[in-house]
C-alpha cells in the first residue's frame, strides 16, 4: 500500500516537472550553444523575459553547470537523467559526447539575477519574497516587463512594495519624464541607503552647472523623496545604535551588578570579577559538550541548563575566594585589589592549561540564531534575549535585596557594618553569601557573553574596566545607580562611536566620568545617611 | 615606613658606604669590564648582562617612583605604566629622528610614516629632532598628564580603590590611543630599529656603557631624592595623608597640593626611567601601557616592602629576575607564579621582603 502510494506521488512529481509542456522557444535555447558570448547573454535575457517556469528550470540547470551541448549543437540537461533543454522531457538515447556550457562571471551574474527574477512568479510566498529581495539590487532594465507582470499578479503587500521600489529604481533611468516622476515619488517611502544614491544622481549637475535631469518636476519630486528617505535612514541609524547600546549596556549591567554589591558591602574591588565571567562562559561550554555527548537530542536547550551551572560554578569559586583570600585582607582594600588581581592571573592561566589558550567554540542554539528586522535594523535574537535576560536578573536581584532576609542583611551591612553586627547580623556569613551572589551574577553574564562573542581565557579582561567605570559612575549600595550607569554608558558609547571611533569614545567617556565625579564624587546615586569616610 | 626626623643623618655610615660601592660598580667597574676587557676573557661582562642590568635599573627607578606615591602617600596608582611609556615615547621620537635616512625606505620620515603614506611629520613631532626638546618632553609629557589628571582626581577627593581603578582606566585608554596608527606614534609596532643617540651608534659598547651608567646615576638620584623628601616636612604630611587623611584635613592642611606634588613628581621620575629604558632595550610599543604592566609595578614594591628606601629596588630586581628566569625556562608557569606572588605577598608578607628580613634579623638579636 505504502509503496504504491509513494509510486503514485512520484509519478505526480514527475508529471509536475514535465508538465509545463509549453516548450521553450527552440531558437532561444539553441543560442545557448553558440560560441558567441553576446548571443548566450541574449539567450539568458530572453529566457528571463519569457517568464516561463521551464525557463527557470533551464536557468537553474545552467547555474549548476548541468547544461551541455552535444556535437550536433543540441542543448541538453545532464543531471540524474538526461533531458532535452527545449521540452524538458527525458531523452531515450542519451548522447555519449557533450560539452558543458561554460559561464563567465558576467553571464553567471546575469543567470543569477534571471533566476531571481523568474522566481518572482513562483506560487510560494517565501520564494517570491526571497527573490523580490534578491532583485532589489538589480540594474538590469530588461527585467522591467517581468517586474510589471509580477507586480500585476502580486497580492502580498510587502512583496508588492518591494517590487514597486525595484521597478521605480529602474524607471529612474527611463526616457519618459512621467515615469521618472512617478518613480521618484514612489521611492520617497523607501528606507534603503542605496535608494539615496539613485535619488542624488537625479539632482547632480554637470560641469557647466546645468542639471543632468532636465525635468524640474522630477527634480522637485526627487528632492522631496530624498529628504524623506534620509529622515527614515537617520531614524533607523539611531534605532540601531540604541539597540546595540542597550545590548552592550545590559551586559555591562550583569557584570557591574555583582561588582557593585561586593564593593558596597566590603569596600573592596574584586579584580578577579572578570574571571567569574570567564568561568561562567566556560561552564556554558562544558554544559554544551556534556549535552553533545550525552543528550544530543536536547542540544538546543543546553543554554537553559548552562544558566544554573554557570551561576553555581562562579558562585562557588567566588565564595572560595572570599573564604581563603579576601576575608583575611579585611580593612586593607588596596592589598585586596592586588591579591584579587593575582587570583585573576592565576585563574586565567589555569583555564589556559585546562582548555588551551585558543578560544573554544560555543554555538548558538537554533532558537537564538537569526533575528528580527525592524526599521531596517536586524536585531539578532541572541541580543534581544540577553537584554531580556539581564532585565530578569535585575528584577530577581531587586526582589532579593528588598524582599528577603538576606537582602535586608546585605543592605544593613552595606550601610553600617558595626551596627548590623551589633544587632546580630552574622556579617561574616552575609559577606560570604553576597560575594557568592555577585560572582554568580557575573557567571550569568558569562553565559550571555558566550552567546555573542568568543570564549577564551582573556574573556573577562575585556569587560572589567568598563564595568569598573559603571560602578564608579553609578555609585554603590543601590541597584538604580548601576542600572542607569550601565545602560547609560552602553547607549552613550554606541551613540558616540560612529562619529569619532571606538578608541576615542572610550577616552571621551573616561574624561566625562572624571568630569562627572567632580560634581558627584559618590556617583549617580549615593547612599543617603551619615556614611563617614574612614 | 616611618618618618625620618631631621636629627637623623641623611644616610647612615653603612648606607654611604653601600652607595659608594654601588656607584663604583655601576659607574666604573662594570662599564670598564664590558668595554675594555675583550670578549672570551672570564672578566668580560657581556652585552646581554649590561642590557639586562640596565633594564632592571630602569625598573628599579619606576619602583622607587611607585613607592614614593604608594609607600609614603598611600595612593595606589595602577597607571604608572603610562608615565613610563610616555617618557619612553618622548625620547623614542628623538631616536627615530636620529635614524635619518637609514630606514628601509631611505626617507626623512620614519618607516612607519612612509608605510602609512604620510608626507610630513604630524604636529606631535614638532621639534623632536632636538635632543633638548626631547629631554624636556620626557619630563613635560608625563608631568603634565599627571598634573591635570591629579587636579581632577584629587580635587574631587577620589581615593583608595576608586583612584586605583580610575588610573587603570586611564592607562587602558592611553594604550588604545597609542595602538591607533592615527595617533602618530607607530601604532602597534611603536618605535624600534634605532641607530644613533646624539650621533653615537646606539649598539656600540661605549654608548651602552654610558646609558648603563646614566641609569645608575638616575637610580641613585631618585633614591637620594626620596630620602630628602621623606626627611622634609612635606614627607611628614605625606605619611600623614597615608595614615589618616581626614585627621590631617581637620588639622588645617589641604592634602590636595601635597598629593598633587608627589603624584606629579612620581610620574616625572617614571618618565625619566622610560627615557633611559628605550635606548637600552631598543623598542617601545603600546603594550608597555597595558593595565597588567602597571599593576605589576605595584607588586614589585609590595614584594620588596612598601615605604622603605631599598625595598622597591629589591622587589623590582627579584620579580624581574624571576620573570627572566621563568619566561625562559617555564613560560607557562610564569603567570601562576606571578599570581601566587600577588596573593601570598599581600596575605603573608604585608611588609615585603625587607619586613621579612627585619623580622628574621630581629629573632637573632
Amino acid at each position: 500500500m505504502r509503496a504504491r502510494l509513494s509510486a503514485f506521488l512520484l509519478s505526480i512529481l514527475y508529471m509536475l516537472a514535465v508538465a509545463p509542456a509549453q516548450a521553450l522557444d527552440p531558437k532561444v535555447v539553441s543560442k545557448l550553444a553558440s560560441d558567441d558570448s553576446a548571443a548566450r547573454l541574449e539567450a539568458i535575457d530572453q529566457l528571463a523575459a519569457s517568464g516561463e517556469e521551464a525557463a527557470l528550470t533551464l536557468l537553474q540547470a545552467l547555474a549548476n553547470g548541468e547544461v551541455q551541448v552535444t556535437p550536433d549543437s543540441r542543448v541538453i540537461i545532464v543531471s540524474d537523467q538526461v533531458l532535452d533543454a527545449v521540452t524538458l522531457t527525458p531523452i531515450a538515447s542519451a548522447p555519449d559526447e557533450y560539452e558543458a556550457v561554460i559561464l563567465n562571471n558576467r553571464m553567471r551574474a546575469r543567470v543569477d539575477s534571471a533566476i531571481g527574477a523568474l522566481s518572482l512568479l513562483s506560487p510560494d510566498r517565501a520564494t517570491r519574497l526571497a527573490s523580490a529581495k534578491a532583485v532589489e539590487t538589480t540594474q538590469d532594465v530588461s527585467l522591467l516587463p517581468l517586474l510589471e507582470r509580477a507586480i500585476d499578479k502580486e497580492t502580498d503587500p510587502l512583496i508588492r512594495r518591494s517590487l514597486e521600489h525595484t521597478r521605480a529604481v529602474l524607471d529612474l533611468r527611463s526616457q519618459d519624464p512621467a515615469r521618472r516622476l512617478a518613480a521618484a515619488r514612489v521611492l520617497g517611502d523607501s528606507s534603503q541607503a542605496r535608494v539615496r544614491t539613485f535619488l542624488l544622481q537625479l539632482l547632480e549637475k554637470d560641469s557647466s552647472g546645468t542639471y543632468l535631469e532636465t525635468d524640474a518636476d522630477v527634480r522637485f519630486a526627487a528632492q522631496a523623496a530624498l529628504e524623506s528617505v534620509e529622515r527614515r535612514l537617520a531614524f533607523s541609524d539611531y534605532f540601531g545604535r540604541i539597540f546595540s547600546g542597550l545590548s552592550l549596556g545590559s551586559i555591562l549591567l550583569l557584570v557591574a551588578l555583582g561588582l557593585a554589591i561586593t564593593y558596597g558591602l566590603l569596600g573592596v574591588i574584586n579584580m578577579a570579577h572578570g574571571e567569574m565571567l570567564m568561568i561562567g562562559a566556560y561552564a556554558t561550554y562544558v554544559t554544551q559538550q556534556v549535552f553533545r555527548t550525552h543528550f544530543p537530542g536536547a542540544l538546543d536547550w543546553y543554554v537553559l541548563a548552562a544558566i544554573p551551572t554557570a551561576f553555581f560554578s562562579a558562585a562557588l569559586v567566588g565564595m572560595a575566594l572570599e573564604r581563603t583570600v579576601i576575608r583575611w585582607l579585611y580593612g586593607r582594600p588596596l592589598e585586596t585589589l592586588l591579591a584579587t588581581w593575582g587570583i585573576s592571573l592565576f585563574l586565567i592561566q589555569l583555564v589556559r592549561q585546562i582548555f588551551g589558550a585558543q578560544n573554544v567554540e560555543v554555538a548558538n542554539p537554533s532558537w537564538l540564531s537569526g533575528g528580527v528586522e525592524f526599521a531596517n535594523v536586524v536585531m539578532p535574537y541572541n541580543r534581544i534575549v540577553i537584554i531580556g535576560f539581564s532585565m530578569l536578573v535585575l528584577i530577581l536581584m531587586w526582589l532579593l535585596l528588598s524582599r528577603t532576609r538576606l537582602g535586608l542583611f546585605i543592605r544593613g551591612v552595606t550601610q553600617n557594618r558595626t551596627m548590623a553586627s551589633c544587632v546580630g547580623v552574622p556579617t561574616g556569613r552575609v559577606d560570604l553569601l553576597a560575594f557568592g551572589l555577585g560572582s554568580g551574577i557575573a557567571g550569568l553574564g558569562g553565559v550571555a557573553l558566550s552567546q555573542i562573542g568568543n570564549v577564551g581565557p582573556d574573556l573577562g579582561q575585556a569587560y572589567i574596566i568598563d564595568s569598573f567605570m559603571v560602578v564608579v559612575l553609578g555609585g554603590v549600595g543601590q541597584l538604580a545607580g548601576t542600572v542607569y550607569a550601565g545602560l547609560g554608558l552602553g547607549v552613550m558609547s554606541k551613540l558616540i562611536e560612529p562619529h569619532i571611533g571606538a578608541v576615542l569614545t572610550k577616552i571621551l567617556i573616561l574624561v566625562l566620568i572624571i568630569a562627572f565625579i567632580q560634581k558627584r564624587p559618590q556617583g549617580l546615586f549615593a547612599l543617603k545617611g551619615r556614611a563617614v569616610e574612614t | 615606613m616611618r618618618y625620618a626626623p631631621r636629627s637623623e643623618p641623611f644616610f647612615s655610615r653603612n648606607a654611604w658606604i653601600a652607595l659608594g660601592a654601588f656607584a663604583m660598580v655601576t659607574l666604573v667597574i662594570v662599564p670598564a669590564l664590558y668595554v675594555f676587557v675583550p670578549e672570551g676573557d672570564p672578566f668580560h661582562v657581556s652585552a646581554y648582562t649590561v642590557t639586562l642590568a640596565g633594564k632592571i635599573m630602569c625598573y628599579c627607578i619606576v619602583a622607587v617612583a611607585m613607592n614614593l606615591i604608594w609607600g609614603y602617600a598611600g595612593i595606589l596608582s595602577l597607571g604608572h605604566g603610562v608615565f613610563f611609556a610616555l617618557g619612553g615615547y618622548a625620547f623614542g621620537m628623538y631616536l627615530m629622528r636620529q635614524i635619518g635616512r637609514e630606514g628601509q625606505y631611505q626617507s626623512d620620515l620614519p618607516d612607519f610614516m612612509v608605510f602609512l603614506d604620510w608626507k610630513a611629520f604630524p604636529w606631535q613631532w614638532t621639534g623632536s629632532e632636538h635632543f633638548l626638546w626631547a629631554a624636556a618632553l620626557v619630563v613635560l609629557a608625563p608631568g603634565l598628564l599627571a598634573f591635570v589628571f591629579g587636579v581632577f582626581a584629587f580635587r574631587s577627593r577620589i581615593k583608595g580603590v576608586y583612584f586605583s581603578i580610575i588610573t587603570q582606566a586611564m592607562t587602558f585608554a592611553f594604550m588604545l590611543l597609542f595602538f591607533r596608527n592615527d595617533t602618530g606614534f607607530g601604532g602597534n609596532n611603536g618605535f624600534t630599529d634605532f641607530k644613533r643617540v646624539l650621533g653615537f651608534p646606539i649598539t656600540a659598547p661605549s654608548t651602552r656603557a654610558v646609558l648603563f651608567a646614566l641609569s645608575a646615576i638616575a637610580l641613585v638620584g631618585s633614591l637620594v631624592l626620596t630620602r630628602y623628601l621623606i626627611r622634609s616636612k612635606v614627607g611628614r604630611v605625606l605619611t600623614a595623608i597615608r595614615d589618616s587623611e581626614s585627621r590631617l584635613m581637620f588639622s588645617g592642611y589641604n592634602p590636595l597640593w601635597y598629593k598633587l606634588f608627589v603624584w606629579t613628581l612620581s610620574a616625572v621620575i617614571c618618565g625619566v626611567a622610560g627615557a633611559l629604558y628605550v635606548p637600552q632595550v631598543g623598542i617601545i610599543n603600546p603594550s608597555e601601557m597595558s593595565p597588567a604592566n602597571s599593576i605589576e609595578i605595584a607588586i614589585w614594591v609590595a614584594v620588596g616592602g612598601r615605604g622603605t628606601l631599598l625595598g622597591p629596588l629589591l622587589g623590582a630586581s627579584v620579580v624581574n629576575g624571576a620573570k627572566s628566569f621563568f619566561t625562559q625556562s617555564f613560560p607557562e608557569y610564569w603567570l601562576f607564579f606571578l599570581g601566587l606572588m600577588f596573593i601570598l605577598v599581600t596575605l603573608f608578607m604585608p611588609k615585603g621582603l625587607t619586613g621579612l628580613a627585619a623580622r628574621i634579623l630581629g629573632r637573632f638579636k
